[in-house]
């Protein structure tokens, strides 16, 4: 019977980034999706006739260029398009907008406080600084500092060279940026609420903390290191949303010789003397391969995929501890109109943004209370936005898609399991949420996608419906992410290797840890890889 | 009734509140401002030649840059000075605060004197530069390239004092060269001629007041004007008018950044970074590295930076000065790199020109000691010269020269000249 050279175990965009780069190494690849299409959580589904939703993950801005590069996306039909800014809603009737250009920006910030827009430069070069030092570790692979390899050794040098070469100032102001709150760090260069909650939404997007929590402020880097087209920092749609970088990373592998079985759901990882041999599908299928890559969450791959008794037991233990909370949902909306907000003038750039309605950190913290006693935010933080505005292939002539990423919402209510009704409150926060800002919104509401964690693990896999396979949180990022000692995607089983989210350098549609995970399997391989362009830093 | 008419009055204040922020939000039409001289500068700007200074749409050139340089040099030049940054700092301690802030004895400013100075940071390093016009002994204007209000107002905490952002509320305008002293009097700016370099004194104009000051960015004898935002056409028209027979001439910053250059005057963030600005922090530099040693004075107590920059000076911490330099030839070596007998780097040139006054190639570089410290002999630089799709190598010799390249007797002269 054949063996596949390599199984990769998920159609998500890292399985499908590392399945892209084995296969142009020369290896036999398949990838099993269990869903009926691929792209795990960055797909578009028409689930209304002529509306197209991205509904899961909505924007672009982290993917690597190298892997664009190199897997020839854009030739592959990937297109994304920036946009400008966005907004915060303000209870008073006014906004805070974000705009592109350094001096509207200011002038902005001017509206709320003289003090707080002349700020910002600061603000702005600290975070640079700190982005320029954590960049370039993402596309390497984390050192393990217990190792005595050279390589191991070599990467800690160099991570310690890096750490060296910074000033005592900077090395302070980098530990205390890895260690504390998002409100805290902005507390050291803003006065006004709503420009601290402005900043703040970055460092609390999809993780199971407030904003008050340390280890937010981390947060905010990694949504700060990402380029549409080497436009640094800037967002995107990308164009038939988000489901159109899966489609390309499909039609790359598939144009390069690789195969995609969709709709096998794997059931476990086959596993003979320690060593991988397979997968066998929920129908009992067995399908062999010499190497088995889970894209799935290191919870799923390793407590549900992998029988126990193959696993040493505190690498068991940390997977079990390693932290993947739910803390968001996700509505999407088919709109018969474009929504008005009166607070926003009618040709304002923001309608093409991201439209926030959090206007203190108070209120956010205020809706992680809610996560924590169990229940959905009463008063929820939204990512909300309409991509239709600037790509009209996802609705009708005339018609919206609205997507809105919503925060908090736990994995179980009151220790139970979501319900029908739990899932109904927990739109109507959301939809009242918009209306009081925009009236005459519910009207033209014409379907709603209501996703909850229980969706979004049900259908996607995602270990409580977290979006980054694992918080970002300092403990568990580099060389601790997922499981110290296994930070390099290989795993205590022969063969089977990890290239999720789960794995450094972290979530997000950045391919990163797909593109990583292969180098490191053609190294074990001894193969070459001259089709990986080296990576360059961004900014 | 009297009900109704405070609930009328109360909804036309809410009306008039929500206008006002409709006013207010409504900037994001409008990227590049226009200062309050920009209708009469539009009038004039035939090349619609503008750059971005501080958000405002500001004139690389308006019509021909060699005949504005001229007009600096041999005329009178009228340059909007409107987008610079400017704070109103007010208050019985404002002197205390701003020896504090910046570098230079604020107490040796007497009231009706404008003095060059810079402020850095706690570790030395320079923050920005700029003008502090003492307009009473309480009051004070402090003009700079970047903004710092967060900056100014942390330092303030303990003073009673009190720092405004005014950059908007102010018009300003520089009129520079050998016929502006003529202009103004002309302009019936009666005792014009009492100012000496660096003095400055109000003088009435159209129903309130201006501020002029006998100081500029030339080299040249010249004064800056500074207005309410509402006076600010009135006194361009009144300038121009008078100086209608002297060769009065609007120009943009090409022609005043060459003019500044022969004064050997620096520029934040071309010929240094600023420190909030820079990302890389070996790109930090202390007064002594950008050749403002002279204003710190260290007798004068404490002032922001004062430690670090003593510890640098007395271990030996320095590590680049910034030196005007004079190439052979006459090909501008803008941006070229400076080496130490032809083969090691030792910095890079920030700004040069062939000087139409000096007759000489010019330049300011930063160099990285002891090169332009103690080792000034020996010292090249490469041009790169682009000549028709091809580039001319040059390696020239470059000699440490003091600064300004220039220098202008009717600058200083009093009372100023007749021209």
């Amino acid at each position: 019977m054949k063996a596949w050279d390599a199984i990769v175990i998920g159609g998500g965009h890292n399985g499908l980034v590392n399945a892209c780069y084995l296969q142009r190494a020369g290896l036999d690849v398949l990838v099993v999706e269990k869903n009926d299409w691929v792209g795990g959580a960055a797909t578009s589904r028409e689930l209304t006739p002529g509306f197209l939703y991205s509904n899961c993950s909505y924007v672009c801005s982290l993917f690597r260029p190298e892997i664009m590069r190199d897997l020839e996306l854009p030739r592959f039909g990937l297109q994304v398009i920036s946009y400008e800014g966005g907004a915060v809603f303000t209870r008073d009737g006014d906004y805070l907008a974000n705009y592109r250009d350094h001096d509207a920006h200011r002038r902005e910030f001017t509206r709320f406080s003289k003090r707080d827009a002349e700020a910002y430069d600061r603000y702005s070069r600290d975070v640079t600084r700190q982005c320029r030092f954590i960049q370039p570790l993402l596309m390497r692979t984390a050192p393990d500092p217990t190792s005595f390899k050279p390589r191991d050794l070599g990467e800690l040098l160099y991570l310690g060279k890096k750490f060296a070469g910074l000033s005592a100032e900077e090395m302070a102001l980098t530990l205390r940026f890895w260690t504390m709150s998002i409100a805290d760090f902005l507390d050291e260069y803003f006065e006004t609420d709503v420009i601290k909650a402005n900043f703040a939404l970055s460092g609390i997007i999809g993780t199971a903390l407030g904003p008050m929590s340390p280890g937010t402020a981390y947060v905010l880097l990694h949504h700060y290191m990402g380029e549409v087209d080497g436009s640094v920092g800037a967002w995107g749609y990308a164009r038939g949303g988000m489901g159109a970088v899966t489609k390309a990373l499909a039609a790359s592998f598939k144009a390069s010789g690789g195969t995609i079985r969709t709709g096998a759901e794997v059931d476990h990882v086959l596993i003979r003397n320690g060593k991988a041999k397979g997968v066998v599908l929920a129908g009992g299928e067995e399908i062999y391969g010499k190497l088995v890559i889970s894209n799935a969450d290191v919870k799923r791959t390793f407590l549900k995929l992998v029988d126990e008794k193959e696993l040493p037991d505190i690498f068991l233990r940390r997977v079990r501890n390693f932290k993947i909370r739910g803390s968001s949902g996700k509505v999407n909306i088919a709109l018969d109109s474009l929504p008005e907000f009166p607070a926003l003038p009618k040709d304002s750039p923001v309608y093409r943004a991201d439209m926030h309605f959090t206007d203190s950190i108070e209120r956010m913290e205020r809706a992680y209370d809610d996560w924590k006693a169990g229940r959905w935010s009463a008063d929820p933080f939204l990512d909300m936005m309409i991509p239709t505005t600037l790509d009209p292939t996802m609705a009708p002539p005339g018609k919206h898609f609205m997507s809105c990423f919503v925060q908090y919402a736990p994995p179980k209510i009151d220790g139970r399991d979501w319900t029908d009704t739990d899932r109904g409150g927990f739109a109507e926060s959301v939809i009242s949420q918009i209306a009081q800002y925009s009236p005459g919104f519910r009207n033209r509401i014409v379907h709603m996608e209501v996703r909850t964690p229980r969706e979004i693990e049900a259908e996607v896999g995602l270990t409580e419906g977290n979006i980054f396979q694992g918080e970002l949180t300092f403990d568990q990022l580099l060389f601790n992410r997922p499981v110290p000692g296994y930070a390099q995607y290989r795993s205590p089983v022969g063969g089977l290797y990890m290239c999720g989210s789960s794995t450094h350098p972290g979530g997000g549609v950045m391919g990163a840890p797909g593109r990583n995970a292969a180098a490191e399997i053609l190294r074990d391989l001894a193969k070459p890889t001259l089709h990986m362009s080296p990576a360059h830093d961004v900014i | 009734m009297a009900q109704a008419t405070s609930k009328k009055l109360a909804e036309s204040e809410i009306d008039a509140a929500t206008d006002a922020r409709t006013l207010a939000q409504s900037h994001f039409r409008t990227l590049r401002l226009g200062t309050p001289f920009q209708p009469r500068i539009d009038a004039l700007g035939l090349k619609q030649d503008w750059y971005n200074w501080a958000g405002y749409r500001a004139p690389h050139s308006l019509w021909d840059e060699e005949l504005e340089y001229f007009a600096i040099r041999s005329q009178a030049a009228l340059f909007d000075i409107s987008p610079m940054t400017k704070y109103r700092i007010e208050g019985p301690d404002a002197e205390a605060y701003l020896d504090r802030v910046t570098l230079r004895d604020v107490t040796k400013l007497k009231p009706g004197r404008v003095h060059y100075t810079a402020w850095c940071d706690d570790e030395g390093f320079v923050l920005d530069d700029g003008t502090l016009f003492r307009l009473s002994p309480t009051r004070f204007r402090l003009c700079s390239q970047e903004r710092h209000l967060p900056w100014l107002l942390d330092s303030a905490i303990g003073y009673e004092v009190r720092v405004e952002e005014e950059t908007e509320a102010v018009a300003g305008l520089a009129l520079q060269g050998p016929t502006s002293f003529a202009i103004l009097r002309d302009a019936g700016f009666a005792g014009i001629e009492r100012l000496k370099v660096f003095d400055l004194a109000e003088f009435a104009h159209d129903g309130g007041t201006v501020t002029i000051s006998r100081t500029g960015f030339t080299g040249d004898l010249g004064y800056e004007l500074f207005v309410t935002t509402d006076k600010a056409l009135s006194l361009w028209d009144r300038l121009m008018a008078a100086g209608e027979l002297r060769g009065t001439r609007a120009i943009g910053y090409t022609a005043l950044n060459r003019a500044r250059l022969e004064a050997g005057l620096i520029v934040a963030n071309a010929d240094f970074t600023t420190s909030e600005h820079a990302i890389r922090t070996d790109r930090l530099r202390m007064p002594d590295e950008i050749g403002l040693g002279f204003m710190i004075d260290p007798d004068k107590g404490h002032f922001n930076g004062r430690r670090a920059i003593l510890e640098a000076r007395s271990k030996k911490k320095l590590r680049h000065v910034l030196v005007g330099l004079e190439i052979e030839g006459n090909i501008p070596a803008e941006h070229a790199i400076v080496y130490y007998r032809k083969s090691q780097e030792v910095g890079l040139v920030s700004a040069a020109m062939w000087s139409p006054m000096a007759k000489r190639n010019i330049a300011l570089a930063s160099l990285q000691r002891p090169y332009g410290d103690t080792i000034v002999d020996d010292l090249w630089v490469e041009i790169y010269a682009m000549r028709e799709l091809q580039y001319q190598k040059l390696m020239k010799k470059a000699k440490v020269v003091p600064r300004p390249f220039i220098k202008l007797d009717r600058r200083t002269a009093n009372p100023p000249a007749d021209f």
